[in-house]
């Protein structure tokens, strides 16, 4: 089964750090992803930029409404996200545990994927 | 549960700017906000690691801060021992019901006065700056102090004397309209910039210290477009200083010499950085409003986008300095206009720009450099070199004097 882990955490706080604390951080989340990787588990990762790069559509009108910004206001904020393959959920808690400790506060939502898919559906 | 203490720190940092600013509104007083928010963090320092990290560390901070300036005030009227902290403060049951009471528009008018207030009028840039650092950021006087090259005492000295001004002056505590919402913007922005420029213009020797104040100056602009996502200018303002920010790594070559954009190893510059600021500028120019930090931050990114000196899509610049010198005439900007157009035109066509800007600019390093080469280019050596001593008796560090220097030794060279 695939996950995605989903990234949340108070991005005042994340972009509050030094350049020295990121880099630290990024290269502790490294180790726990070349174990994954090595294991054959890792899917794509993404690191998001700010939300002030952020722009929202709002689909739900005609014609289609754009805004800056992030689609909803949160405590925590989307910053990021892994796919990775695993047995059952606690494997995938297991993995979120690890990359956890290498990166601590805020919080994971970890959500099965229906589907994925790299490029365009078959015909 | 186990909380590293680092981490604590990190949270206490990055809440500070909202949280006291929503206990200025509170207090009216940017004392009694500071000492209450002081006391709160000294609290979550003892609680978090026993009862867990709150959910929202902002809420939790300004609940505790108010409620420790009440026992401030129980304390001074009855001189009995009050219950433990434990048993008075109960953050995670009132947090939710906190939460409630503070949307997202309140916290965006306080965090706009709080910094509206640090840059008032009748203070000095270097006031507006010191205070901001101290009361926004939280950054201890020490430190600023040294980033500043001043003893602490002295900047003790800067930052009570902007307080008392301030404490002096009229503070509007009512939410704010449309139209002072805009007007306060625009000194907080200036200001923004003033201190990215105060860690930018930092010679190699204390650029660690320093730079330090570019990223302060970035995180705070940051905060602020996140709370006015909507604003082109602090979209501009925000890729700009990331623009200039990219360069770090390429402006100083390893004895500590400065490197002129030309020169520049462009595989040093920080491209996540550019790409952030790409994004930001490619969102501002939907918005069809131009201001001077957007035209700027434009200018700044078409250097990015060039993977050499000699790409530089020069024409496009020089349009852009055509609409930044509408909107904000200065001769400095068009002095960097010259330059521009001796890119296109040849350094004659950029030596008549300069003509009328003798005056205004007398005193100023930048545009005798700019004379001096320009006259070299042209061949008037006697001249360039006039230009070129009296640009380093005004150089404003030892690494623009000694740039300005080898331009001299190269002059002599040529000559023999």
């Amino acid at each position: 089964m695939q996950y995605a882990i989903l990234c949340y955490h108070r991005e005042a706080e994340v972009c509050a750090w030094s350049k020295e604390k990121d880099a630290q951080v990024m290269a502790e989340l490294s180790k726990v992803q070349r174990k994954l990787a090595a294991q054959g588990r890792l899917g794509p990762v993404a690191r998001l930029m700010p939300t002030s790069a952020a722009t929202t559509l709002r689909k739900d009108r005609d014609p289609p409404l754009v805004l800056d910004g992030p689609f909803a206001e949160t405590k925590e904020q989307l910053l990021g996200f892994y796919v990775i393959d695993c047995e059952n959920l606690d494997g995938a808690l297991e993995a979120a545990k690890e990359l956890g400790a290498a990166n601590p506060g805020g919080s994971y939502e970890i959500r099965p994927l229906r589907s994925f898919r790299i490029g365009a559906p078959p015909e | 549960m186990t909380i590293d203490p680092a981490w604590i720190e990190d949270a206490i940092v990055g809440a500070r700017p909202q949280a006291i600013a929503a206990l200025l509104r509170h207090f009216r007083d940017l004392d009694l906000a500071e000492e209450a928010f002081q006391e709160a963090s000294l609290r979550a320092l003892q609680n978090w690691p026993r009862n867990g990290a709150p959910r929202d560390p902002v809420a939790w901070l300004i609940f505790v801060a108010r409620n420790s300036a009440v026992d401030q005030v129980r304390k001074g009227s009855r001189n009995e021992p009050l219950p433990d902290e434990d048993v008075l403060v109960d953050p995670q049951s009132t947090e939710a019901r906190l939460v409630e009471t503070l949307d997202h528009a309140d916290y965006r008018d306080d965090l706009l006065r709080l910094m509206f207030i640090c840059c008032h009028p009748e203070l000095p840039a270097t006031q507006q700056i010191a205070l901001s650092l101290r009361i926004v950021s939280g950054i201890p006087v020490a430190r600023i102090a040294r980033a500043f090259l001043v003893s602490e005492s002295a900047m003790e000295q800067r930052i009570t004397r902007a307080k008392a001004r301030i404490a002096a002056a009229d503070v509007p505590f009512e939410a704010p309209g449309a139209v002072e919402r805009a007007e306060r913007l625009a000194p907080v922005a200036t200001m923004i910039y003033l201190l990215f420029n105060e860690g930018y213009s930092a010679g190699p020797a204390d650029v660690e210290e320093r730079h330090a104040l570019s990223e302060e100056a970035i995180r705070l602009a940051r905060l602020l477009l996140r709370v006015f996502p909507a604003e082109p200018e602090l979209m501009g303002l925000l890729a700009l200083m990331l623009l200039q920010h990219s360069r770090l790594g390429a402006r100083f070559d390893t004895d500590g010499q400065l490197v002129l954009l030309e020169d520049q190893d462009r595989s040093l510059w920080d491209h996540g950085l550019i790409h952030e600021a790409l994004a930001l500028i490619d969102k501002a120019l939907r918005h069809r409003r131009t201001g001077p930090f957007l035209v700027q931050a434009a200018i700044a990114a078409l250097h990015a986008r060039a993977a050499r000196f000699a790409d530089t899509d020069w024409a496009s610049i020089d349009l852009l300095y055509a609409t930044l010198e509408q909107l904000q005439p200065s001769p400095v900007v068009t002095l960097n206009r010259a330059v521009v157009v001796s890119k296109l035109k040849g350094p004659g066509a950029a030596l008549e720009m300069l003509e009328p800007l003798a005056k205004p600019l007398d005193g100023y390093f930048y545009y005798y450099g700019v004379r001096g080469a320009l006259l070299r280019d042209v061949g008037r050596n006697a001249e360039a070199r006039e230009a070129f001593e009296r640009a380093i008796a005004l150089a404003n560090s030892p690494a623009e004097a000694t740039h300005i220097r080898q331009h001299l030794d190269a002059l002599a060279r040529n000559l023999q």
